[in-house]
């Protein structure tokens, strides 16, 4: 089976975030004051063969682990769904 | 003899080993893609540089280029490792060093003279230099902040892993850290550049240093 994946890193919460802030400040000078808690992080897409769900997700969560995030700052959420 | 790794995007290799020759040691390249470090290497530097282009994270390819496998068993081996700023970088995601490397907090690439702090004598690196001691070493870096848990730091403290503070703090980094060491020390990082500070001309002879202190380590354990 195909899964298309995406993996959003993000950092850890408590992690200094300056572009998040930076981007938060900016936001009341556009006119939009009710924004907070801004983050940025990354997103990841790719499709991945794998025998079934559980197998592609234990894949996924191991490359993540390994490489897609560095876990001192940064943490990975996985979705993930059979590709049309 | 001093093995300076080369990455596709490492800059500073042929800086390094100019400065050891001028300071009597003699060092030469070692290609990321070779799996074993050439015999009569001594010591191992990780020069600065984009190495791998910095994709993903700074360092995140690069720890996983062959010649790593060969630098983890030197470092566990007891060899002396020293990381310089993206080589530093490459030692934090290899996990042979503790915590991470972010954007510098004011969101600026920094490249400036900078007042390090020599906190300890006891590591490679710093092993002829009296803690205390101020060196001017200029900084080239995005990404210096130097993050860790707040566990790691208390750590760090404890066993004396702190091994450069920053004078003034130009990047953000927690507690000033300039660099660190491993536990059992052998293994430094540090993101100002030695090398670029060993010679008159280039306003600074205090980096020289810290390439002599790595060099008179190697010379007393052999």
């Amino acid at each position: 089976m195909v899964f298309d994946v995406l993996v959003e890193v993000r950092l850890r919460p408590g992690i200094a975030d300056p572009q998040g802030a930076t981007i938060e400040r900016s936001l009341p000078t556009l006119g939009y004051d009710g924004v907070r808690g801004v983050r940025v992080g990354k997103a990841i897409r790719f499709s991945l063969d794998a025998a079934d769900e559980g197998a592609a997700r234990a894949e996924v969560e191991q490359l993540c682990a390994r490489f897609l995030a560095n876990p001192v700052i940064e943490d990975a959420v996985v979705s993930m769904e059979a590709s049309p | 003899m001093i093995g300076v790794v080369l990455f596709p995007g490492t800059n500073c290799e042929q800086d390094v080993i100019e400065a050891v020759g001028a300071l009597g040691g003699s060092a030469d390249i070692v290609w990321h893609g070779d799996r074993h470090l050439p015999s009569g290497v001594d010591a191992v530097v990780l020069p600065g540089g984009f190495a791998h282009g910095d994709y993903l994270r700074t360092g995140a390819i690069a720890r996983f280029s062959p010649v790593m496998g060969a630098v983890t068993d030197f470092a566990m081996g007891g060899g002396p490792v020293l990381g310089i700023c993206n080589g530093f970088q490459i030692l934090c995601e290899a996990g042979l060093l503790p915590g991470a490397l972010q954007k510098n907090r004011g969101l600026k690439f920094v490249c400036a003279d900078t007042d390090v702090r020599v906190e300890t004598s006891v590591t490679p690196a710093t092993s002829a230099i009296a803690p205390g001691t101020v060196l001017r070493i200029p900084i080239n870096h995005f990404e210096g902040c130097f993050t860790c848990s707040p566990k790691t730091l208390d750590e760090l403290r404890q066993e004396g892993q702190v091994v450069f503070r920053y004078v003034d703090n130009p990047n953000g980094s927690i507690d000033d850290i300039a660099g660190v060491c491993s536990k059992e020390r052998n293994v430094v990082g540090l993101m100002p550049h030695p090398e670029r500070a060993t010679h008159g001309l280039l306003g600074s002879t205090d980096g020289g240093r810290v390439l002599a202190s790595l060099l008179a380590a190697v010379a007393a354990s052999g």
